[in-house]
C-alpha cells in the first residue's frame, strides 16, 4: 500500500513537471481574413481622382507629418509608408474610478474600467499609434487608391504594456482621409 | 532522515524531467537545426506563374492589410516586406519574401512568428497562401 502511494506520488511529480515544461502551442487561424476586416477595409480605403502616385504619397507623408507622426519606413516603389507617435494615453475618467477603487481598496473593475486596488498605477499613460500607408492604382489605371491602417499599443502608470490593438474608430480614418484629400488639394495648387 | 532518503528518488525524477524536457541553452534556440530547414521552408514557400515583382509584393501588402498587419517594413529591392498584427493580446510578426525562380514564376515565402514562438503549422502559412491566390487570381504552387 505504502510503495502504491509513493508510486503515485512519483507519476504526479513527473506529470507536474512535463506540464510545467512542455511547450505551449501557438493558436491557429490567426492568418485567416475575417468578415469584419473585410468590413473595415471600406473605412481604411479611399479612391482619389488622380493618376499621379508619385504627388499621392508626398501628401499622405505630409499628411502624417501634420497630424504629428514620424516617418519610420517607405519604399516609394511600392507606394509605401510607415510612421508612428507616441501620444497621452490618460483619460480623466479612469483615472477618478482608479483613484475612488483605491481609497475604498476595492479590488474590482468599476464600470468597466481595467483598475484594479493599486489602481492608478494599472491606468493607460501613454500610448505609440502606428501607422502604414499603402497607395496603388485602380486597375484601369485612371485613379489611385490609398489604404491606412493604425495600430495602438499601450502602457500603464507603471511602465507595462497592457494592451495592443488595431484601430477600428471610423473618425480616425475619416479624419486621415479628410486631410489628405486637403493636402492632395494644396499640392496640385502648389500651396 | 529516512524522510529524505524516501524523497530523494522523487526529487532525482524532478530533476531529470526537468532537465530532459527544458531546453538545453537558450542560445542554441537562436538558430535553427539544418534538418527541419528544409521541411520548413517547404511550408512557407509557393511559387506563382508571374514575373511582375512589383504586382505580386503589392498584392502581397494589400492581403497582409485584409489580415490586419501593419506594414513596418518593405523593400522593393530586396523583395521583403515585414508587418505586425496583433492577435489574443499577443504580437504576430510576419516576413514575405519575393524573388524570381527561374525566367517565368515568382517565389513568395512567408515566415510568422507568434510572440516569442516561430511558426511551424503548416495550415497556418497554407491560410496566408490561400488569401494571396485569391487576391492575385493565380494558383499557388508547393515547391519541393
Amino acid at each position: 500500500m505504502r510503495r502504491a502511494g509513493n508510486a503515485l506520488k512519483i507519476y504526479l511529480a513527473v506529470m507536474l513537471c512535463a506540464a510545467l515544461v512542455g511547450c505551449a502551442t501557438s493558436p491557429k487561424g490567426f492568418l485567416q481574413p475575417t468578415e469584419q476586416a473585410l468590413k473595415e477595409r471600406d473605412l481604411q480605403m479611399r479612391r482619389y481622382e488622380t493618376k499621379d502616385e508619385e504627388m499621392i504619397i508626398v501628401s499622405t507623408a505630409g499628411v502624417l507629418q501634420d497630424l504629428g507622426f514620424t516617418l519610420d519606413n517607405s519604399e516609394t516603389e511600392l507606394g509605401f509608408v510607415a510612421a508612428s507617435k507616441r501620444a497621452d494615453a490618460t483619460s480623466g475618467g479612469q483615472i477618478a474610478a482608479a483613484v475612488i477603487a483605491d481609497a475604498l481598496g476595492i479590488a474590482t473593475a468599476i464600470v468597466g474600467v481595467p483598475c484594479y486596488t493599486n489602481a492608478v498605477s494599472r491606468c493607460d499613460k501613454e500610448q505609440k499609434i502606428k501607422a502604414s500607408v499603402i497607395t496603388r492604382s485602380t486597375l484601369d489605371g485612371a485613379k489611385t487608391v490609398v489604404r491606412v491602417t493604425f495600430q495602438r499599443i499601450i502602457w500603464d502608470m507603471s511602465g507595462q504594456m497592457t494592451r495592443v490593438e488595431t484601430v477600428k474608430e471610423p473618425l480616425i480614418y475619416q479624419k486621415f482621409h479628410d486631410s489628405l484629400s486637403k493636402a492632395i488639394f494644396l499640392e496640385a495648387e502648389q500651396i | 532522515m529516512r524522510i529524505l532518503i524516501r524523497h530523494c528518488g522523487i526529487l532525482i525524477i524532478l530533476a531529470m524531467v526537468l532537465a530532459a524536457s527544458g531546453c538545453a541553452t537558450t542560445a542554441s534556440s537562436a538558430l535553427q537545426s539544418d534538418e527541419s530547414a528544409v521541411q520548413l521552408r517547404s511550408m512557407q514557400t509557393r511559387a506563382f506563374d508571374t514575373t511582375d515583382k512589383k504586382k505580386m509584393m503589392q498584392t502581397v501588402l494589400g492581403t497582409m492589410q485584409d489580415l490586419e498587419f501593419v506594414i513596418d517594413k518593405a523593400d522593393f529591392m530586396l523583395g521583403s516586406i515585414t508587418g505586425t498584427k496583433f492577435f489574443d493580446q499577443a504580437f504576430v510578426q510576419m516576413t514575405v519574401t519575393v524573388r524570381s525562380k527561374g525566367e517565368k514564376q515568382l517565389l513568395v515565402r512567408a515566415s510568422a512568428q507568434y510572440g516569442i514562438e516561430s511558426i511551424d503549422d503548416p495550415q497556418t502559412y497554407q491560410d496566408f497562401f490561400t488569401a494571396l491566390e485569391k487576391a492575385i487570381f493565380l494558383t499557388a504552387q508547393q515547391v519541393d
